[in-house]
């Protein structure tokens, strides 16, 4: 980005969200994505 | 503006994902030649005939190498003129060894087709003033069912043909 | 500035309403034409009167895909600008012109299409010819739309030179991206029908150039998609937070994936006519790059959803790695129906990739699969997010309440509609990888056991088409109820605000000449070349076709 900031001390603003629940959501659909990309390639290759 | 550290790696691998798929489409397109068909070769669509592959004697399947074989074919609405057979009838159906290597060519007369041979990835749009054309393996035998893909008319889903693979 | 819970003033309450109107009539005639349209295909039922199916199936595509969409959007975007900024007088009459042009535009093309004169389908390919009324119908919805377009950036401007140096209000920064976006993606269609489409169905020109109408065609016909897209994601990213509870995730990250769509939606129409001849596959390959750029902002909005709900419910007290999760607002609709639209939307976009794979598109070009995609997409995703909206922004702009009674009905219709769409959508995207063709009136073709196969996939579509229309008419019982008989009351205008400790947003998000001076490169970038390949390449013309599809 091009106006990347510093990260603020004051800001209680990253580390101390907890996200593991949006993380482990997320991995799982990209998870899905990745499963059905290679299973309609292979699809594809064996046609 | 900044990023959470887990939307960091989400990001990081939802782009690596990205560019793996592209990796691979793009090694096998532009290394081994699998592009989808983008054939470059323009006709007039009022006269096809002027083309040595679209000349009605030479339409439908022939053999031109030992397990290559050419198959030449004119859309109209509503038909795949495959040419015709020794009695005279029109060819509805074309018959290759598995294993053989296919050349389709196909024009349209008047509006746009679509060329599916379904079940396999002979799969092209058909588009007047433009020939199609896509050389593929026949992996797998079976009767498989051409059909127009692309709305033609009212009588579209009257437009098909058959290809069989025999063992 | 934002009287979130008071009604909008009669007037204007109109104005957005009369959109509302248009968006749930045409929901029931598409609605309509679709059942018919499975009935049909499953080869149990043929059409009364001996109506075509491509009738039908022209006006399903025209009334949902383009004016149910334009209509919902334009309405609801309007109701999203009056909030933020405001509407002026003059503005208001402006938007009123925006609407009787579109809706003079669509009664031309759904007349034109009833009567049988233009059987050519939404995407109305040449060289097959529709009665000129047609394009001109078409024509005028988007001038139309247009019209709007230019009504919401006035709208932002007069807001910006009234608040020196705040940044606008994330909602009107969202509408601005969208029909920056629509304008300059609806000026290839525009040229299309307007230079050549018009001039050669009344005769004008003998000929025209196919591949070229259908590049212009698409270019316009993926950043369509989007424009479908991005008031669901205007929901998603600034509506649903507050009505679950909670505070935006990040103006910042919102803005840029806006940001990030209006770049790469355009530039990538070639993904749709990758099957085509007399397109270079380099070039192909090229646009495919940059449609895969465009994932990015929905994987960014993916996050941010879920993180949204996470902080949301972790605040509310919710413990544990899912307890948030558990205790989402699920009896909500206004939660509930778009809530669905996201999951539709993992496999809907997941699908989208598949499609976007250069030669891997020859799998499923064309095939029913298509179909099943895009009704996860549109059709699910982006439809289930309106009618989530509508829930709350009818009954706020008729003075009205969402009564307990018809939340609980919308959450049956959301189901109902969940139910149906799984198995339509699911058979049709199996029916699809086994070859099964799309946009197809019931055919055995030649017989045999391959068509037998498909055969089976369009009865379960029939089921799931069924359920999708009682879904509809329970939708317009709860529109007609919203809009005329719930009782009087104060229904909220959801919309989040930031975090008390939210970092500034950057300056350069709203650095409109930047991003659109991107979005121009890119266009420049990706199609400069082509373009002028197809044309110099181009093939003598085609004459137009009026036989196949029915006029004489």
């Amino acid at each position: 980005m091009a106006k990347e900031k510093p990260k603020q001390a004051t800001k209680s603003n990253d580390s101390d969200i907890n996200l593991k629940g949006t993380f482990i959501s997320v991995m799982l659909v990209g998870i899905f994505i990745l499963v059905l990309w290679f299973g309609s390639y292979a699809l594809f290759l064996s046609r | 503006m900044h990023l959470h550290k887990f939307e960091k790696i989400w990001l990081v691998f939802g782009m690596a994902s990205l560019v793996l798929f592209l990796l691979i489409i793009g090694f096998a397109a532009f290394w081994k030649g699998t592009h989808p068909q983008s054939h470059i070769e323009t006709i007039d669509p009022q006269n096809v005939e002027a083309h040595e592959a679209f000349k009605p004697e030479n339409l439908g399947l022939r053999e031109v190498a030992d397990g290559k074989y050419t198959v030449n074919i004119v859309a109209s609405a509503f038909n795949y003129d495959f040419g015709t057979d020794a009695d005279g009838k029109a060819v509805k159906k074309i018959r290759v060894p598995k294993g053989s290597t296919v050349l389709f060519q196909i024009t349209t007369k008047d509006v746009v087709h679509g060329f599916q041979v379904a079940g396999t990835n002979v799969n092209m749009m058909v588009e007047p003033g433009h020939v199609s054309r896509l050389e593929t393996v026949m992996k797998n035998t079976g009767e498989f069912t051409v059909v127009c893909n692309e709305y033609c008319g009212v009588g579209h889903h009257q437009m098909f043909a058959t290809v069989e693979v025999y063992e | 500035m934002m009287l979130k819970n008071y009604n909008f003033p009669k007037k204007d309450a109109r104005l957005y309403m009369s959109f509302m109107y248009v968006t749930f009539a045409s929901l029931l005639v598409g609605g309509l034409m679709g059942l018919l349209q499975t009935l049909s295909r499953s080869g149990e039922f043929q059409l009364p009167f001996g109506i075509n199916y491509y009738t039908i199936l022209t006006v399903h595509g025209v009334i949902l895909g383009l004016v149910l969409t334009t209509f919902f959007i334009v309405g609801f975007q309007f109701a999203l600008m009056g909030k933020t900024v405001g509407l002026s007088d003059k503005q208001r009459k402006w938007a009123w012109i925006a609407f009787w042009t579109m809706l003079v535009g669509t009664i031309m093309a759904a007349v034109t299409i009833l009567i049988g004169e233009a059987n050519v389908l939404y995407t109305f390919y040449a060289p097959l010819r529709a009665h000129p009324a047609f394009y001109i119908g078409l024509a005028l919805v988007i001038v139309g739309s247009w019209i709007a377009v230019f009504t919401n950036f006035r709208q932002l401007y007069v807001w910006k030179k009234a608040n020196p140096g705040q940044k606008s209000p994330l909602l009107a920064f969202m509408v601005v991206i969208n029909m920056a976006m629509w304008f300059i993606a609806s000026l290839g269609v525009a040229i299309s029908v307007l230079v050549l489409f018009i001039p050669w169905s009344l005769g004008y020109a003998a000929t025209i150039n196919v591949l070229l109408s259908r590049t212009l065609f698409w270019y316009f016909g993926h950043p369509l998609v989007y424009f479908w897209l991005l008031p669901a994601y205007m929901a998603w990213y600034a509506i649903i937070p507050k009505i679950i509870g909670g505070k935006l995730f990040s103006d910042s990250l919102a803005r840029m994936a806006f940001i990030l769509l209006l770049l790469f939606s355009i530039p990538v129409g070639f993904h749709h006519q990758l099957t085509e001849p007399g397109i270079d596959p380099t070039w192909k390959f090229i646009q495919v790059v940059l449609t895969f750029m465009v994932v990015i902002p929905s994987l960014m909005t993916a996050f941010s959803i879920f993180a949204t709900f996470e902080t949301t419910g972790r605040r509310l007290g919710h413990k544990g790695l899912f307890g948030w999760f558990k205790n989402l607002p699920w009896g909500d609709v206004r939660f509930f129906a778009p809530f669905v639209g996201m999951v539709a939307f993992i496999p809907g976009g997941a699908g989208g990739i598949v499609n976007a794979s250069h030669q891997m598109n020859s799998l499923i070009h064309n095939t029913i699969w298509v179909t099943g995609h895009f009704h996860l997409t549109i059709a699910t995703t982006v439809i289930l997010t309106y009618f989530g909206i509508a829930y709350w922004l009818v009954p706020h702009l008729t003075g009205r309440r969402l009564t307990p009674r018809l939340n609980k009905l919308g959450i049956i219709q959301t189901i109902i509609w969940t139910v149906g769409m799984t198995i339509m959508s699911t058979s049709m995207h199996i029916q699809g990888l086994l070859g099964g063709p799309r946009r197809s009136d019931f055919s055995n073709y030649a017989g045999g056991e391959q068509v037998q196969t498909w055969i089976s996939y369009q009865l379960a579509q029939a089921v799931g088409g069924t359920i999708l229309f009682i879904g509809i008419l329970l939708m317009i019982y709860i529109f007609i109820q919203l809009a005329f008989f719930a009782p009087k009351g104060v229904q909220e205008f959801p919309i989040a605000e930031e975090e008390v400790d939210a970092e500034p947003t950057p300056k350069i998000l709203e650095n409109w000449y930047l991003w659109i001076g991107i979005t121009i490169a890119l266009i420049l970038f990706a199609y400069t070349i082509p373009m002028i390949d197809i044309i110099k390449h181009s093939p003598p013309g085609s004459l137009p076709f009026d036989w196949p599809i029915g006029r004489s």
